[in-house]
This record gives structure tokens, C-alpha cells and sequence, in this order.
């Protein structure tokens, strides 16, 4: 019989306005109880105002190894920030 | 974190020895630019393996650490107290669960860590075995024990791996009521009646000693210190950290007219540091090697918890398995981002 | 309770409205002080931050409770004058909350009967013509609503979870039902309480508890006993063997040094 628990990632929504962000893990044998493992462990000092819990297992990741082909290709592509264009000093509002 | 799916996706081995010593090289090199790294990139075996030792010995300590102030919860001599205590000893318990949680990304299960814990295979913080007989010794632990504590865990919130780094910010956070809170309790005890004054100093010659110890052996026989420090997983020695807690923590006790139990101890003017006499290693090899006065009683209260609850965790985890399809009752839901 | 300001009602002495006070403060002092001992010792760590979380809560509803009844009493005792120098025949605690917490199934079960008569108490609470009172009450009644939640999930769990596990909570059912009459049977000094505005109305509480807690059994599959009538009377000041031993604990310090701050 086992007792062991699942893993559940811990998002939290620290105040309205802001989005959730990962914070860490907890062990619970379903999703209620992850949601309050997630209030106790997490939220003791008015951290967050809501929660999102997630399976670890359903989690999909990039693989580090992967980064280059992944990120690399954007670093050239400067002409999508602003500071690319040069614009005379006496124009304003651009 | 993603503990499954790194088991899935495993570390690359590495293959032969030059990609190997290229490897390491990039790898040291992004620990010497203060890179993060992070649960899935590749590291040394050696760096995971002392990770997950300094990690799990870190989280053994803080719910090891619930036991000795934990003997004082139901008899805290005022509410006010009573919460300030439970909200302390909970957050330790909180902290051990950061850390667990930091371990589990580098691929080790808490069960697993939990089971070398409970065999007496893993090491915790010694200072849990000494007990605590006094109220007064709830104050010396907040005081010395978390100043110690602080003292040891600043530096690492700048570690080299991210979760253990990240653990730690938020674990600094939450410590810094915890010696304050110590500290208030000694300033009432030497503030009021004589007994109380007694009980003050009884507490601070219990656990200064101890609390020295527990920055660890001397740098010149400290075993992982060398390779921890290039690693960035430990940013100071031993005696460094030592030294420095010395330095803020006597005059605190001078403050509070208390005797640092130290016939040696003077003030080194040129070098502007406290000096203190030497420290009793043997003492601290017997604690550590299980001979101290609480060792047994410390794991028998851990093995008993974990033995009375296996029916509890075991019908939890039942009961979700014969609901598994439906839906978790009220818990929130929410959709999108 | 939305009557209020109704001139024909009568007014509660302050002697009725310390007595009643200390009903629902020494009742959340039991409780969160016996919940306070899991702390460490619990089926998980989760568990034991969840346990400490809820022993917070309580002993926090107590202080301000405490306090309200010193006030009201006007002799000078403060919380702690009335937590650790009060003798066991003055604690005034319904029975039920000074049970012992046995194992964590037992510990379940006590206070998932508890924070349903909690939180139903406070919900009517918030109304009272005692305008401390109400206030202490709104604060209480969210808490209350996370601790049934709490305990009733587990509840649910247990009972519904391993043979072992469903015949301990069950056991643990059986055994503590019979502290739960007197929950909701109003003895004089509620009835004098309603009739004042104060309190609400016990046959409502009965009513809501009732329907509560059989919910609950029922998702937890475990059967409901018989009404019990034993006439346990905690909130009159007389006890179980529990609550002395409870209370030597909790006072032993300030007792020992007399006189002192902390």
C-alpha cells in the first residue's frame, strides 16, 4: 500500500493585478489538500491571494540542452526593439 | 519541483574524458560568472551528490529543530508567547519544506531523504540535541541558535544553484523575526525578578558553546569546505562565520548583562575582533557521532511521528486513488493566465 | 439576530455576559492549545504546519475574546490573568474541546464536530447586539470556515479511505459524539443570551450543525450515532478529567514564578 504523495508545483498570485508565480513545491494525496498545503507553506505572511497547484509530472520543460537552437535565434533580431530606429532628438513623442 | 520530469529526461552522461574536462570547465565557468544553475542543466555528479547532502542536512536541522522549542508550546508562560512560539516552530517546519522541495530538484525523493534520516544515516544540525529545560532556553535558542542560523545562511542565499539559493531568500526572510523575537525574550527575563536573571545566564553558558559548533569544524579540518567554496554553494569558511557571529553576539550579551561563559574571551584591539578560548571538539564529535544528550530522544519523537502517521498517509493517498477521475470537490479553480 | 434595537428586549448583566464570553474563549483556548501539541509530531510536515496554522487561529480568537471578557467583568484581568490563573472548575470550555487528541484520526474528528458548532456560532455571532462581540465574531467566522474545510476533507479522507483508517475515524465517531449534545443544547444562560440579543437562537445552530455534520458522515461513509444525552456541562465549569491535566501544563510557569513578566 503505498504513502506516498504527489508532487504538486505551487503558483501563487501574490495581489490582484499581478500574475501567478512559481514559488515552490508540495507533497499532497490530491488537489484539494495541495491547495491548502500550498496556504499553509506558502502564504503564512499574506503572500499571495490566490493559488494555482499543478502535478510536477504534468509539467512540461525545454531542455537546457536546447537553449542555443531555442533562444539564440532571437538575439539577432534587434530590429524589434525600439532603440534600433534612430530618430532625431527634436521629435518628440515617439 | 520537476523532479519526475528530470528523472525522465536524465542528465546526459558524459562521454569520454576530454568532453568530460570541457564540460567541467564550462561549468565552472558559469559558476565564476555568478550564473544560476538551474534543476534540468548539467552538473558534475559531485556537485549534485554535495547538494543534496548540504541541502537535505539543512532540512533535516529545521524539523529536527521543531523538537526542542516545540517542548515549550504548551507551557509558554503567556499567550502572547504561546503564538510567537507556534508561528516559529511552524515556520521551521515551513523552512524544511523549502528545502526539501530545493532537494527533490536535483532528483531525490523527500521519502528517500526522509528514510536516511530515520535510519540515523543523515546528518542534522547537532545543536538540536541539546535540550531545553528552561523557558529561558527558548530565548537562547532565537537568540544564539537563529543568530548563528542568519549568520550561516545569508551568504547562501547567493548560492550557486537556484532553487537552494531561491529556499534560502525566502527562509532569510521569515528568520529574521525568529532572533528578534529571542532576543526580547532574555531582555524581560533579565529585566525582571533574580530567578529570572538565574535562568537567563544558565541558558546563555548552555548554548554558547554549542552555538560556536555550530559553524562546523575548523577550516583546517573541515572536509568539503575547499571544493563547496568554488562551487559557490558555500560563500564563506567556517571560521569566518564563526568569527563574525562572535563579534556581533558579545556585545548583545554584554547588553543584556550577561556572562558570556568564556574565562578567555578579550577584546583584540589591533585586529578589532572578539577573541574567544578554544572550542571542545570533542564534545562536539561525541554530539555528532550520536552520544549527545538528546540524540535518541530527538529521532525516537521523529520515527514515532512517521510510524503513527503511515495510516493517515496511506488513507489519504486511497482515498485519492478511488476518486481519481472526479473532480476535487470545492478547491478553487480557475482558468487561463 | 437582524431584530435588533428592539426596546422590549431585556439586558444581560455584565455577570451574564462574562460568563458567556469565556464560553467561546476558553473553548478556543482548549482547542487551539491542544492543537498546538501535534506541532512536530504530525502524519506529515504539511500537516503539521496545517495543525500549527489552526492552533494560531484559535488561541488568537481567545486573546481577543479574553480580553473582551476582562473588560466586561471591569476587575483588571487581562487575557493572560484569565488564561493561566483561572483553577479548572472556572474554565467554562464546552467538554468536547478538552478531549485528548489520541491519534491524528481522533484529533479529526473533535474538531470537525467543533469547527462546524464554531463556525455556525460565529456566522450568527457576527449579529449580536454585543457589538465586541459581532466584531471578534467576523473576524473568527472566516477562520472557521478554512478550519471545517480543513477537518472536514480530512474526515472525509479517513473515513473513506483504507479499512484501517475508516475503523479508527469511525471509532473516534462513536467515541466522541456523545460531548456533542451539549454543543446545542442551551442550558439558562444561553436561553437568557438569545432572549438578550446576544446569542443566537440554539435551535438554528442545532438545525445548521446537524445538516453540516451529516453531510460530512455521509461523504465519509461513516454512520451517525444516536443522540446521546449525557449531561456534560464544560461550559458550567464542570469537567472531564482532561482539562486539569491540560491546564497544569499550560499554567505550570507563570504559577511557579508569581508575580513576573514575560
Amino acid at each position: 500500500m503505498t504513502e506516498d504523495w504527489l508532487l504538486y508545483e505551487v503558483f501563487i498570485r501574490s495581489r490582484s493585478g499581478l500574475e501567478h508565480k512559481h514559488v515552490g513545491s508540495v507533497h499532497a494525496a490530491d488537489a484539494r489538500m495541495a491547495i491548502e498545503h500550498a496556504r499553509d507553506t506558502y502564504t503564512r505572511r499574506l503572500e499571495g491571494v490566490s493559488i494555482w497547484v499543478v502535478r510536477s509530472s504534468e509539467i512540461v520543460a525545454s531542455d537546457p540542452e536546447e537553449a542555443e537552437a531555442l533562444f539564440e535565434p532571437a538575439r539577432d533580431k534587434i530590429y524589434r526593439h525600439p532603440t534600433f530606429y534612430a530618430i532625431p532628438e527634436e521629435v518628440k513623442n515617439l | 519541483m520537476y523532479t519526475q520530469a528530470l528523472d525522465s529526461a536524465g542528465a546526459a552522461e558524459p562521454q569520454g574524458d576530454v568532453e568530460e574536462a570541457a564540460r567541467l570547465e564550462r561549468f565552472q565557468a558559469r559558476i565564476d560568472r555568478d550564473e544560476k544553475i538551474e534543476p534540468k542543466d548539467w552538473m558534475p555528479e559531485d556537485y549534485r551528490q554535495a547538494l543534496i547532502r548540504q541541502i537535505a542536512q539543512h532540512a533535516h536541522s529545521e524539523v529536527v529543530g521543531m523538537l526542542p522549542e516545540g517542548n515549550w508550546i504548551t507551557r509558554a508562560p503567556s499567550l502572547r508567547r504561546k503564538v510567537v512560539l507556534i508561528a516559529k516552530v511552524q515556520d521551521e517546519g515551513g523552512h524544511g519544506m523549502y528545502l526539501y522541495s530545493a532537494a527533490e530538484t536535483l532528483g531525490v525523493s523527500r521519502a528517500a531523504l526522509i528514510e536516511q534520516l530515520l535510519a540515523g544515516r543523515a546528518k542534522y544540525s547537532s545543536i538540536f540535541n541539546y535540550p531545553t529545560l528552561t523557558w529561558a532556553d527558548i530565548g537562547a535558542i532565537g537568540w544564539l541558535v537563529d543568530g548563528a542560523a542568519i549568520m550561516n545562511q545569508i551568504p547562501l542565499c547567493r548560492c550557486s544553484y537556484g532553487p537552494y539559493a531561491r529556499a534560502m531568500v525566502r527562509i532569510c526572510k521569515e528568520e529574521s523575526f525568529h532572533q528578534r523575537q529571542g532576543y526580547e525574550l532574555m531582555l524581560t527575563l533579565v529585566r525582571g525578578s533574580a530567578a529570572q536573571r538565574t535562568m537567563a545566564q544558565e541558558a546563555l553558558n548552555r548554548w554558547w558553546w554549542p552555538s560556536l559548533m555550530m559553524f562546523g569544524p575548523s577550516d583546517a579540518h573541515s572536509v568539503h569546505t575547499a571544493q563547496s567554496l568554488r562551487w559557490k554553494i558555500k560563500r564563506f569558511s567556517n571560521d569566518e562565520l564563526r568569527q563574525k557571529f562572535i563579534d556581533v553576539t558579545v556585545p548583545q550579551a554584554q547588553y543584556l548583562g550577561l556572562t558570556v561563559p568564556d574565562p578567555q574571551l578579550c577584546w583584540d584591539e589591533p585586529a578589532q575582533h572578539f577573541r574567544a578560548g578554544p572550542i571542545d571538539w570533542s564534545e562536539f564529535q561525541a554530539v555528532l557521532a550520536g552520544d549527545g544528550p538528546c540524540n535518541r530522544e530527538r529521532l525516537a519523537a521523529r520515527r514515532e511521528a512517521h510510524e503513527a502517521g503511515r495510516w493517515v498517509r496511506e488513507a489519504a493517498a486511497a482515498y485519492a486513488e478511488k476518486h481519481r477521475t472526479a473532480r476535487p470537490r470545492p478547491a478553487a479553480e480557475e482558468g487561463g493566465t | 439576530m437582524s431584530a435588533a434595537i428592539a426596546p422590549e428586549r431585556p439586558h444581560a448583566t455584565a455577570e451574564e455576559r462574562f460568563e458567556y464570553t469565556l464560553r467561546l474563549a476558553d473553548t478556543s483556548l482548549v482547542a487551539g492549545q491542544r492543537l498546538a501539541e501535534w506541532l512536530g509530531h504530525g502524519p506529515a510536515l504539511e500537516e503539521d504546519l496545517a495543525l500549527g496554522n489552526i492552533a494560531l487561529d484559535l488561541i488568537g480568537q481567545a486573546r481577543l475574546l479574553l480580553a473582551l471578557a476582562g473588560r466586561i467583568e471591569g476587575r483588571g484581568r487581562d487575557e493572560d490573568a484569565l488564561a493561566f490563573w483561572r483553577d479548572a472548575g472556572q474554565f467554562r470550555n464546552v467538554s468536547l474541546a478538552e478531549q485528548p487528541n489520541g491519534d491524528f484520526g481522533q484529533t479529526i474528528v473533535r474538531q470537525c464536530l467543533l469547527d462546524a458548532w464554531q463556525l455556525e456560532t460565529y456566522a450568527s455571532l457576527a449579529g449580536s447586539l454585543e457589538a465586541e462581540l459581532a466584531d471578534i465574531a467576523k473576524k473568527a467566522v472566516k477562520e472557521c470556515r478554512y478550519h471545517w474545510r480543513y477537518s472536514s476533507g480530512w474526515l472525509v479522507r479517513l473515513g473513506d479511505g483504507t479499512e484501517e483508517s475508516h475503523r479508527r475515524v469511525g471509532a473516534a465517531v462513536q467515541d466522541l459524539w456523545r460531548f456533542t449534545d451539549e454543543l446545542l443544547t442551551p442550558d439558562a444562560l444561553d436561553a437568557r443570551m438569545t432572549e438578550c440579543g446576544i446569542a443566537p437562537p440554539a435551535a438554528a445552530i442545532r438545525e445548521r450543525w446537524e445538516r453540516r455534520v451529516a453531510g460530512v458522515l455521509a461523504e465519509a461513509k461513516l454512520p451517525q450515532p444516536a443522540r446521546s444525552h449525557y449531561p456534560w456541562h464544560g461550559k458550567r465549569g464542570v469537567h472531564t478529567e482532561a482539562l486539569g491535566h491540560l491546564l497544569a501544563t499550560l499554567q505550570h510557569l507563570p504559577r511557579t514564578y508569581p508575580g513576573v513578566s514575560w
